[in-house]
């Protein structure tokens, strides 16, 4: 008895003020993170600060007005808005706005469409050939982008291949009943070029998200539901369709995205008919120098990617939690 | 020797016909060979081997998810193999359950009764009457992640039985389940099947699983089917020395016949002489083996006056399981014998020590003589 007091009294060592290797961890963590936060905040939060402080600033000759002025105790805010109203008024930003995301969910439709089944063999070939599946998918990306999209200038212009085939597959009168080409023999610089080159550039963002969730699947499940009485194709819509929804989501957001403020495809494959809003911005910045303006239109625009991008997050929270 | 006429042979109007059925995996991986079995109405049949043994094939081929090499799958006389699995009147309950991880437990019940058309208050009757079968009724809106393990398996069997399926069939139903929990649920898992009162094939590799829960037990071995029966049957008369030692545990003894006469026979091993009364015949000098079961041995101190099925040892190991001691005593052979004795008493001074000398005896009934 008195044995085992002595031994509970004993003073028992201080532990050493030495980190543990949980804190250190955390910390390591913390430094994982914050690195491409900070990186976030610095390049892009900071300029799109800038350039909401610009939209709404009115410029001098040569320099932007203060937004705050204090004077006589009076601290002023002076806020323009006039840009904002401008963009409301004048319908041609509205249709371009309109034009972008049209093309946009175009192209991201068409992506899906070809994406999908795609993928799914993909997910679904051997083990010991997919590697090179994926390899050939992320083949384009070794030449560069801009090379590639000139390249279906040549192909698609008069005389180039792809035009050719396209006039004997006898497909060019369904593209000019479909209003996507103004007639026949005309296939470049026409919507149907356009959202052929974004198609064509932004499906492996598409086909990669898609593939690494659609190869995750368990194939059991459609055992399962074959077993349940669902015929192949019913298995397909109600078991792997929205299982993949969080790939599909991924990808379309992968796409969707960048293709609202695409410059190049347009410029280089679009048309009169195709303007969309990033040559607005560029004319804006550049040839108008209208810096607060062209500030607003990118403002306005980089909303309106917002507001879809957040309701696709909220789908992809829904979805997760049913697939986790 | 003894008769050894399969049980099923005798068998007319069985439900399930298993006819010569053989899966060949292709570069000599027969994973199925020559399988025949007949399953009746309503009972629980097992299909127990260890590892690798074809058991998931054959269950697989049932279901339809894979098609046999050749052999015939007549169900109620039907013949299955040409129908996708999706058309057969089966259910299986996976091993691994795989439930629709994104529908409710209540959808996950309802799929396969909404895949037939079912009207949707008929669906939603059924499907809540399955719940409350399982014990599940306040479960139904989780999704299948939101359960512990023991209620995902019984949403996997409410949902592989809302079909009312002609044939369920069980892979492994109770694998991922820890020790306790499974001896609770097999009980309660026969007694939902007989309530259903549906046809059953499981597959297992847990012997004690097999027997606490099957009606009969068909025991394979690298693809073949080595005996079928009753568990009694199968533990207490094994036809083969594979299926005497892979059913619990035994003692084989090797030997000869030495002498046969109308009403015994004499074997003589090692260490003994065994003297084997019941209806056995067989050539003198042919070599087989006497298989005892541990718990069929008991020890004295002091030999019984008797020459026969009794051996001297001494006692090597013992280990103590509470309610019963497993004894290995050194013969002097050097042969190993198993004895496992009941502890009835508290504190006995009966308990025999390592390095005791003792002797071992059992009844002739006790010993099965085995020729392969
Ligand atoms: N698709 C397949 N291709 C080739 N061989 C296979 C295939 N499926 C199973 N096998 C082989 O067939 C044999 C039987 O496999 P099976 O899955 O039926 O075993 P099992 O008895 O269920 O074993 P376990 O208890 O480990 O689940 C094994 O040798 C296995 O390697
Ligand atoms: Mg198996």
């Amino acid at each position: 008895m008195q044995s085992t007091l002595k031994t509970t009294q004993r003073p028992t060592p201080m532990p050493t003020p030495k980190r543990t290797l949980g804190a250190r961890l955390r910390s390591g963590q913390a430094l994982v993170i914050g690195l491409p936060y900070a990186w976030l905040l610095v390049f892009f939060l900071l300029p799109f600060l800038i350039v909401m402080k610009i939209s709404v600033s009115e410029m001098d000759v040569a320099h932007f007005q203060d937004l705050f002025t204090w004077s006589d105790g009076v601290l002023q805010l002076r806020l323009k808005l006039s840009n904002y109203l401008f963009i409301t008024e004048d319908d041609l930003y509205f249709k371009t706005y309109l034009n972008s995301l049209k093309y946009a969910a175009i192209t991201t439709l068409l992506c899906l469409l070809v994406g999908y089944p795609f993928s799914y063999y993909m997910a679904r070939a051997g083990k010991a050939l997919q590697p090179a599946l994926v390899m050939l998918v992320m083949l384009p990306f070794w030449t560069s982008f801009l090379l590639r999209v000139y390249a279906w200038k040549g192909l698609l212009s008069e005389g180039g291949w792809v035009a050719g085939w396209l006039s004997a597959l006898g497909v060019e009168p369904l593209l000019v009943q479909l209003g996507l080409i103004p007639a026949q023999g005309q296939l470049m610089n026409t919507p149907f070029s356009l959202v052929l080159g974004m198609v064509y550039t932004y499906l492996p963002f598409m086909v990669l998200p898609l593939f690494a969730n659609l190869s995750k699947m368990d194939l059991r499940l459609l055992e399962a539901a074959a077993d349940l009485g669902a015929s192949p194709w019913s298995a397909f819509w109600r078991i792997t369709v929205p299982l993949s929804v969080s790939g599909i989501v991924a990808g379309s957001m992968l796409v969707f995205i960048p293709c609202v403020g695409e410059f190049v495809i347009p410029e280089l494959l679009g048309g009169p008919s195709t303007l969309m809003i990033g040559r607005v911005l560029w004319d804006e910045f550049f040839s108008n120098n209208d810096w607060p303006m062209a500030s607003s239109v990118a403002v306005v625009m980089i909303l309106l990617i917002i507001v879809p991008l957040a309701w696709f997050n909220q789908v992809q929270a829904k979805a997760q939690e049913g697939a986790q | 020797m003894r008769s050894n006429l399969h049980p099923y042979a005798q068998d007319n109007g069985a439900f399930l016909q298993i006819q010569n059925v053989v899966k060949d995996f292709g570069h000599g991986a027969v994973a199925v060979n020559h399988v025949s079995l007949d399953i009746r109405k309503g009972e629980i049949f097992a299909l127990l081997g260890s590892s690798g043994c074809g058991k998931t094939t054959l269950l697989r081929m049932l279901a339809g998810f894979e098609t046999p090499t050749s052999g015939h799958i007549v169900l109620n006389g039907q013949d299955l193999v040409s129908l996708p699995p999706y058309q057969r009147p089966i259910n299986m309950m996976f091993q691994s359950y795989a439930l629709f991880p994104h529908l409710s437990v209540w959808d996950n019940v309802a799929f396969g009764l909404r895949r037939d058309g079912l009207p949707r208050e008929e669906v939603a009757e059924r499907v809540d009457a399955m719940l409350r079968l399982v014990q599940l009724e306040r479960y139904g809106k989780r999704k299948p992640h939101q359960l512990s393990g023991g209620q995902q398996q019984r949403v996997a069997l409410a949902r592989s039985l809302a079909k009312r399926p002609q044939l369920l069939l069980l892979d492994e139903p109770l694998g991922a389940l820890d020790k306790k929990l499974r001896e609770a649920t097999q009980i309660e898992l026969v007694n939902i099947i007989a309530e259903v009162g549906v046809t059953c094939v499981m597959v297992t590799h847990d012997q004690e699983e097999a027997m606490t829960m099957a009606h009969r037990i068909a025991i394979m071995s690298e693809g073949h089917i080595l005996q079928v029966g009753a568990p009694h049957e199968v533990y207490e008369t094994p036809a083969t020395r594979f299926v005497a030692d892979f059913i619990g545990n035994v003692n084989l003894m090797d030997g000869v016949l030495a002498l046969d006469e109308p009403d015994h026979v004499l074997i003589r091993c090692m260490d003994c002489e065994h003297l084997v009364g019941h209806g056995i015949t067989g050539t003198e000098g042919m070599a087989v083996a006497v298989a005892v079961r541990p718990e069929k041995i008991s020890l004295s101190r002091q030999p019984l006056e008797t020459p026969y099925n009794q051996v001297h040892g001494v006692v090597r190991d013992l280990a103590y399981f509470g309610s019963y001691t497993v004894y290995h005593l050194q013969l002097n052979s050097g042969a190993v014998l198993k004895v496992s004795a009941t502890n009835a008493a508290r504190h006995s001074d009966a308990m025999l020590q390592a390095g005791e000398s003792v002797w071992a005896h059992w009844d002739e009934t006790a010993q099965v003589v085995l020729t392969q």
